[in-house]
C-alpha cells in the first residue's frame, strides 16, 4: 500500500529540463547549449524511474544498456558506478547522451510516457558520463589474454570506435586507419561544438588508445593501402566503417558559385578545421549575412545554427515539405527556432543566382503543395505553377543528404555494393561478400544515426571475434 | 610528425622540401598530390608530389610562397617537422607510349610537370618539354627537365632568359614546324593552361591539364574543389587532378580560386606584421 502511494507521488514529479544558455546569447557563441543536470537534479529525475521488472527501455536501446540499473545507481549517488554500468554496453556514453534520438528509442517506450512524460534517460546518461569524465580515474577494463590476431578498422567514426573497443578487450590487436588528421569521424567533422564538444570525443578516443587501440591518422585506405594490401600486411580481418561521406548537390543551375557549400564542407571547415576561430586558425569560412540552408535534417539544423553563430543576420531553412515531414529531431528544430532560424517550408530551390564575380546573390524558389503519399509514406511535394519567387541570400548550404564514398569499394574488386554504392553486408554480422571483411554504419545503411552505427560496430565485433577464433 | 630532411630555395619565393614519408614515397605515382598541415592551427594544403625516392622513403614538394600558410611552410628548415601529411591522393597520370608528348610547365607548374615528363620518357615517348616563367629568377627545375626530355625549350615573359614570350608561343612554333604531337600536358597558372588549350584545340591535339582549386579534405568528402568539365561537375581531388583541358570551364575555376582572397590577404598581413597596424587600429 505504502509502495503504491510512493509510486503515485513519483510519477507526478515533472520531467526535469536541463538548464541551458539563453537563446539570444548562445546564438552568437559556439559553447555547448545545455549545461547538463546538477547531481541534485539528476537524482530527482532518477527518482521518477519506476524500475520496471520488464524494462521496455532496454529493448528500445540499440546497444541494450541496462537502463534501470544505471538510473538506480544515480539515485543511490553512485555516479561513477552508474557511468561504468552504461559503459558495459556503450563505449561512447557522453556522445550518445547528447546526440542519440532517445525520443525514438528508449524514451519512446518508457512506461511513464503513456500517461505522463518519459524518464529523461538521455539526460541521465549524459550526466553520469560527464560526472565520470570530471571525477573518475582511469580504470583499465578487464582484458582477455592476447590472441595474436590483428584487425584493421577503416574509419574512426562511431562504428569503428565501438568495434575497436570491443575487439581490444577480447584480446585482439586493433589498428584504426583514419583518413583525416583527427580521429572521430562525423563526431569531429560533422557535429558542431555547441552540440557535441570536441573535448568529449577526444576523451573517448584517448580512452581507446589507453587500452591499447592503435590509431593511424592521415591514412586514406584505397589510396595508401587497399583492403587487399591490409590483409597481405598481416591483418586477419578488416572492418569498413568509412561512413557516407559523399556530398549531394541539388543539380540546379548556379551551384558552383562562390558561397555555395555542401553541408559537409561548411561543417568540416567550422568543426574540424576550426574556421570559426579564423584567423587564429588558418582555414577561412564565408560569413554570409543572409544564409539559406537547403534541407530539413539534423545536418541542416547544425548548418543553420553554425551560420548564425558565424554572424549571419538571417538564416533560412528551405525545405520542400511541411513541418510535419521535417526529418530533424524535435529538440534540434526547437533549439533552431528559439535561436531565430526562419523556416521556409513547402519551398523548392530551382536556381541559384550569382554576381559577375561569381558570388551568390539570390535564389529562385518555387512554392510546393503536398499531394498523395509517395514510396516513403510521406506526402509528395508538388510544385505550384507560377509560384516562383526570389529569395535574397548571399550564401547557400546544401544539406540534402550524403552518399557513399567510392574510394574503398572501387579499389576492392570483390566487395559487393548495391546500386547506390553502399556496401552489401549481413545486418546481423556485418559480413560482406569478401572473406574476412566486415562493414557497418552509414557505408552500409546510408546516413543514419550515431547509435545505429555503434550497434553495427558491436555486432560486427562479435562476428569478427567468432571468425578469428573459429 | 613528418620530419623535413631537406629545405632549400629553388628560386625567388619558390622552395623545395624533402620530407620523410616512407609509405607515401613507396606508393605515389606521377600526377598525384599530397595534403599537408603544418601544425594544429594549420589549414590543409594540397601540393603535387614533385618527386619521390622510395628507397630512401622521401618525397619532394615544391611550392611558391603566396600567402600565410606557404610563407610559414617556406620558413621551415631542415630538421623541422610538419604535423600531418596525407597521400598519395588523386588519380595518377595516365602514362603509356603515345609517341610524341609535349610537356608544358609554367612557373610553379613546372614542379608537377617534371614527374610526368620523367614518366612519359620512361614509357618510351619522345618528350619535348617547354617551360617558362615570368623572369629568369623564377625559373625552376631547368636541369632536371633537360635530363628527362629529348628536347627542352625555355621562355620568360620578360625575355631575361630563353625565348622572350610565353610557353604557348613556343608550342605554336613547334606545331607550325610540322611536329606530330600525340599528347600535350600543360600545367601552370590558369591563364596559361587556357591559352595552351586554345592552341591545341585548333589542331585537335589531346591536352591534359592538372587543376589546383581550393580543397579541404581532398578525399571526395566536401566538394570544395568542384569544377565543371564537359558540362558536368567533377571533384578535382578524387576525379582529377588531371582532366581534358578542352573540356574544362577555366573561367569558373578562376572565380572559385579567388573565393577567400580577402581572408587570405588578412591572414598574410597579420603573419608578416604580427601585432602591426592591421591588428590595432585604435592608436
Amino acid at each position: 500500500m505504502a509502495e503504491e502511494i510512493e509510486k503515485k507521488r513519483r510519477v507526478q514529479i515533472p520531467r526535469n529540463k536541463m538548464p541551458e544558455q539563453d537563446p539570444k546569447v548562445r546564438a552568437r557563441n559556439f559553447d555547448e547549449v545545455p549545461f547538463g543536470y546538477s547531481p541534485e537534479l539528476a537524482k530527482i529525475e532518477a527518482s521518477r524511474c519506476l524500475q520496471c521488472k520488464k524494462s521496455t527501455c532496454v529493448a528500445g536501446c540499440p546497444v541494450s544498456i541496462d537502463i534501470p540499473s544505471f538510473i538506480k545507481l544515480i539515485l543511490q549517488e553512485d555516479f561513477l558506478g552508474a557511468a561504468r554500468k552504461i559503459k558495459e554496453m556503450n563505449s561512447l556514453p557522453a556522445v550518445c547522451g547528447r546526440v542519440c534520438p532517445q525520443e525514438d528509442q528508449c524514451e519512446k517506450v518508457c512506461i511513464l510516457g503513456k500517461k505522463w512524460e518519459p524518464v529523461a534517460i538521455g539526460r541521465l546518461e549524459r550526466f553520469a558520463s560527464d560526472y565520470e569524465r570530471a571525477h573518475g580515474e582511469f580504470v583499465m577494463p578487464s582484458m582477455a589474454a592476447p590472441t595474436g590476431k590483428k584487425v584493421a578498422v577503416v574509419g574512426s567514426g562511431p562504428a569503428g570506435l565501438t568495434l575497436a573497443g570491443d575487439l581490444i578487450k577480447k584480446g585482439h590487436g586493433v589498428t584504426i586507419f583514419e583518413a583525416l588528421h583527427k580521429a572521430g569521424g562525423v563526431l569531429v567533422y560533422g557535429i558542431p561544438e555547441f552540440r557535441l564538444p570536441k573535448a568529449i570525443v577526444q576523451a573517448e578516443v584517448d580512452y581507446l588508445q589507453k587500452i591499447g587501440v592503435e590509431i593511424k591518422t592521415n591514412m586514406v585506405v584505397g589510396k595508401i593501402y587497399t583492403v587487399d594490401e591490409l590483409m597481405a600486411n598481416g591483418y586477419d580481418a578488416v572492418f569498413l566503417g568509412t561512413g557516407a561521406g559523399l556530398p549531394t548537390f541539388m543539380n540546379i543551375p548556379g551551384e558552383n558559385f562562390n558561397g555555395v557549400y555542401s553541408a559537409n564542407e561548411y561543417l568540416t571547415r567550422s568543426n574540424l578545421m576550426k574556421a570559426y576561430l579564423f584567423p587564429q586558425y588558418d582555414t577561412p569560412i564565408a560569413k554570409g549575412k543572409k544564409v539559406a540552408v537547403l534541407g530539413g535534417g539534423n545536418v541542416a539544423m547544425d548548418s543553420a545554427r553554425t551560420a548564425l553563430r558565424l554572424g549571419a543576420d538571417e538564416v533560412y531553412i528551405v525545405y520542400r515539405r511541411s513541418m510535419k515531414e521535417l526529418p530533424a529531431r524535435t529538440e534540434e528544430v526547437h533549439h533552431a527556432e528559439q535561436e531565430g532560424i526562419q523556416f521556409h517550408l513547402l519551398t523548392l530551390p530551382v536556381e541559384i543566382l550569382g554576381s559577375d564575380e561569381g558570388w551568390v546573390r539570390g535564389m529562385i524558389c518555387q512554392r510546393m503543395e503536398l499531394g498523395e503519399p509517395d514510396q516513403s509514406g510521406r506526402r509528395r511535394p508538388i510544385p505550384v505553377p507560377g509560384s516562383e519567387f526570389t529569395l535574397e541570400v548571399d550564401m547557400v548550404v546544401v544539406a540534402i543528404g550524403t552518399g557513399a564514398n567510392p574510394l574503398v569499394p572501387s579499389t576492392t574488386p570483390d566487395l559487393q555494393t548495391n546500386k547506390w554504392g553502399y556496401i552489401v553486408a549481413d545486418p546481423e554480422t556485418g559480413a560482406t561478400s569478401k572473406k574476412g571483411v566486415y562493414a557497418g554504419g552509414d557505408i552500409v545503411t546510408g546516413s543514419a544515426t550515431v547509435i545505429l552505427a555503434m550497434g553495427a560496430g558491436r555486432k560486427a565485433a562479435e562476428a569478427i571475434h567468432k571468425y578469428l577464433m573459429g | 610528425m613528418f620530419p623535413i630532411v631537406e629545405a632549400r630555395p629553388l628560386a625567388a619565393a619558390v622552395k623545395l622540401l624533402k620530407i620523410a614519408a616512407p609509405e607515401i614515397a613507396k606508393k605515389r605515382r606521377p600526377g598525384q598530390f599530397a595534403v599537408l598541415r603544418i601544425n594544429e592551427e594549420g589549414e590543409r594544403i594540397p601540393l603535387t608530389i614533385a618527386d619521390a625516392d622510395p628507397e630512401a622513403g622521401i618525397i619532394t614538394l615544391i611550392f611558391q610562397e603566396v600567402g600565410k600558410s606557404t610563407a610559414q611552410l617556406g620558413g621551415l628548415k631542415t630538421g623541422d617537422s610538419i604535423s600531418d601529411l596525407i597521400g598519395p591522393l588523386g588519380v595518377p597520370t595516365h602514362i603509356e607510349k603515345f609517341g610524341t608528348v609535349v610537356c608544358i610547365g609554367g612557373g610553379i607548374g613546372i614542379a608537377p610537370v617534371y614527374p610526368i615528363a620523367k614518366g612519359m620518357r620512361e614509357a618510351g615517348n619522345n618528350v619535348i618539354s617547354i617551360i617558362g616563367a615570368r623572369n629568369k629568377d623564377l625559373l625552376i627545375l631547368e636541369e632536371e627537365m633537360a635530363r628527362v626530355s629529348h628536347a627542352l625549350k625555355v621562355s620568360t615573359d620578360d625575355g631575361s632568359y630563353g625565348y622572350h614570350g610565353f610557353v604557348s608561343d613556343i608550342l605554336q612554333d613547334v606545331i607550325d614546324a610540322g611536329t606530330t604531337i600525340n599528347l600535350a600536358v600543360a600545367i601552370g597558372p590558369v591563364p596559361m593552361m587556357r591559352v595552351v588549350c586554345n592552341v591545341t584545340r585548333n589542331r585537335n591535339i589531346k591536352t591534359v591539364v592538372s587543376l589546383n582549386p581550393i580543397m579541404v579534405d581532398a578525399t571526395g568528402m566536401c566538394g570544395a574543389c568542384r569544377v565543371t568539365v564537359g558540362g558536368r561537375t567533377r571533384f578535382v581531388c578524387v576525379d582529377g587532378p588531371e582532366f581534358d583541358g578542352h573540356e574544362v570551364n577555366f573561367a569558373e575555376l578562376v572565380k572559385r580560386q579567388r573565393a577567400y582572397l580577402n581572408e587570405e590577404k588578412k591572414a598574410f598581413e597579420s603573419f608578416l606584421h604580427p601585432g602591426g597596424a592591421c591588428s590595432g587600429g585604435k592608436s
